[in-house]
């Protein structure tokens, strides 16, 4: 391994549904504890390029190499690759039939083989962390979008990831919930977890992000630094982008 | 609608359907059954004979049920797995069920598949035992048909057949369950397996519960087929009853209040079940 080595390798990324193209080759490279921020329009591959990287989705060809490791087709080790790959979702998929604490405990005790005790006790530390250790015994059903959205992240923090990947994690919430999730966001980054996230918010993008891609139609046509990309980007499509999404 | 009026008012405009008729019906025929049960000596002579039936209809409608739940979930996993084998041989499996009347299985899996079954024991022992392994051999090949009762073989039917329903009904349970649940679990490193069982399956069989107590009840209904193959259940021996003493009515009022009696039982604890479910949500 290089001495700031890289934590998200991928080559020639291509995915296509039967008629959508979704990638058209994607290369990138993520180094240990930066935070890189995507974004672009609807439709431009940001999702479907992040669910490759944990092959959530499965490429049509390309390969990504996490942490050195290169992911292949062996059920075994991708599970294996997957635990030290946190995701949070726009939806959260929160476990609707476990309460906030099992859903932090029940892929450690099935994946890590850690006991119920100490399953529970990491799963405090991390609910603690992302600030609801009340809502420990609460069901998903009562808790609000903001909070559930940060038992989600707990849940993926509790398996002790290398990466975690955001896709949209506020497009589904109301506004005054945005904030408690990108603190959480935040201070992550600052702990110098490495993340990639797909969002819309700018804010978090100028305030955390290391680097920022500009995705269109399955391709980054833009990668650079936030500070750069807002206040000179080069590409047309990019200059568009924004100017539609600054506007307010 | 006035929302204005005083309660005592809503309740005098109690209107006649606004009562269960239906249930009084019901409440009627067990009161009338309890009456002929305790006064008609005809009758209590016929429930006396015929209740020796009763452990077994409910026996064999028990163990086909456990059965039937195996199975079933097994076949209800393979509807939906990626494995082509497996998929293509559960939708297989569901297909010849569904489209054989019950009865006509019932006859099929008793009288020839058992004994099919039995051949296919025995050519495996003497296999075995020309390979060397005649201690295993010899116990195989000499498996008669005599091995399987026809009580066996009623609750090997009923199971096999049941099982294809109960598929369905499973297959449906998991397809109600969101996809980002399973994403959700894969995206934490457990397999598909670790996450059917502790995610998905939880879930589904829980919004299925209604629908599998159901299928309960109408097992118990359908375990009366299993008499023709000389299973002393209630209705066969009902039969026997009404076939030695000519009181056909004695006989088949008894059988008729007997399944009535559990089949309400059981649906009333499944609208409970479903009521308890719907509360939680």
């Amino acid at each position: 391994m290089t001495e700031s080595h890289d934590m998200i390798v991928i080559k020639d990324l291509y995915k296509h549904f039967d008629s959508i193209k979704a990638l058209n080759g994607v290369n990138l490279t993520v180094k240990k504890g930066k935070v890189i921020v995507v974004i672009g329009p609807s439709g431009s591959g940001k999702s479907t390029m992040l669910r490759c990287i944990n092959h959530l989705e499965v490429p049509t060809s390309g390969e990504v190499w996490i942490d050195g490791k290169h992911l292949g087709k062996k059920e075994k080790e991708l599970n294996a690759i997957r635990a030290e790959v946190g995701m949070v979702f726009q939806l959260f998929n929160l476990f609707p039939h476990l309460t906030a604490l099992e859903n932090v405990t029940v892929a450690q005790k099935v994946v890590r083989g850690r006991s119920k005790e100490e399953a529970e006790e990491i799963a405090m530390k991390q609910l603690i962390r992302v600030g609801i250790p009340e809502k420990a015994d609460a069901y998903p059903t009562n808790l609000s979008g903001g909070q559930q959205q940060r038992v989600a992240i707990a849940r993926s923090l509790a398996m002790n990831p290398k990466i975690m990947l955001f896709d949209e994690p506020t497009s589904a919430l109301d506004p005054e919930m945005i904030k408690e999730v990108l603190d959480v966001m935040l201070d992550l980054a600052k702990e110098g977890m490495t993340m990639v996230v797909v969002t819309h918010e700018m804010g978090f993008a100028r305030s955390a992000a290391d680097e920022v891609l500009f995705m269109d139609e399955g391709l980054i046509v833009e990668h650079t630094t936030p500070h750069d990309l807002y206040n000179n980007p080069k590409e047309e499509r990019t200059k568009l982008f924004l100017s539609q999404i600054l506007q307010h | 609608m006035d929302n204005s009026l005083p309660v005592s008012d809503e309740k005098a405009s109690m209107q006649l359907k606004d009562i269960s008729w239906w249930f009084l019906g019901l409440v009627l025929i067990f009161v009338w059954a309890i009456y002929i049960f305790l006064t008609k000596e005809n009758y209590q002579e016929a429930f006396n004979f015929i209740k020796i039936g009763i452990q077994i209809t409910i026996k064999t409608s028990l163990i086909a049920y456990v059965f039937a739940l195996m199975l079933g979930l097994l076949a209800g996993l393979g509807r939906i797995s990626k494995n082509l084998f497996f998929n293509n041989l559960s939708r297989l499996y569901v297909e010849l069920i569904r489209g054989i009347p019950m009865l006509v299985l019932i006859f099929f899996i008793a009288l020839v598949g058992v004994p099919m079954l039995v051949d296919g024991i025995n050519a495996l022992g003497v296999w075995l035992t020309t390979i060397g392994l005649a201690s295993i051999g010899e116990t195989l090949s000499g498996f008669g048909n005599k091995a399987f009762t026809m009580n066996g073989r009623a609750i090997f039917a009923l199971s096999i057949t049941y099982g294809a329903f109960l598929a369905e009904i499973f297959r449906a349970g998991i397809q109600s369950i969101g996809r980002g649940q399973m994403e959700a679990g894969r995206s934490l490193g457990m397999s598909y397996g670790q996450t059917m069982r502790h995610i998905i399956l939880p879930q589904a069989v829980r919004n299925v519960l209604p629908a599998l107590g159901n299928d309960f009840v109408a097992m118990v209904k359908d375990s009366s087929l299993v008499s023709v193959l000389a299973v002393r259940d209630i209705t066969q021996v009902s039969r026997l009853y009404a076939g030695s003493t000519f009181r056909f009515r004695e006989a088949y009022v008894t059988v008729s209040i007997m399944y009535l009696t559990i089949t309400v039982v059981l649906s009333l604890l499944v609208q409970v079940m479903e009521r308890r479910l719907r509360k939680h949500d």
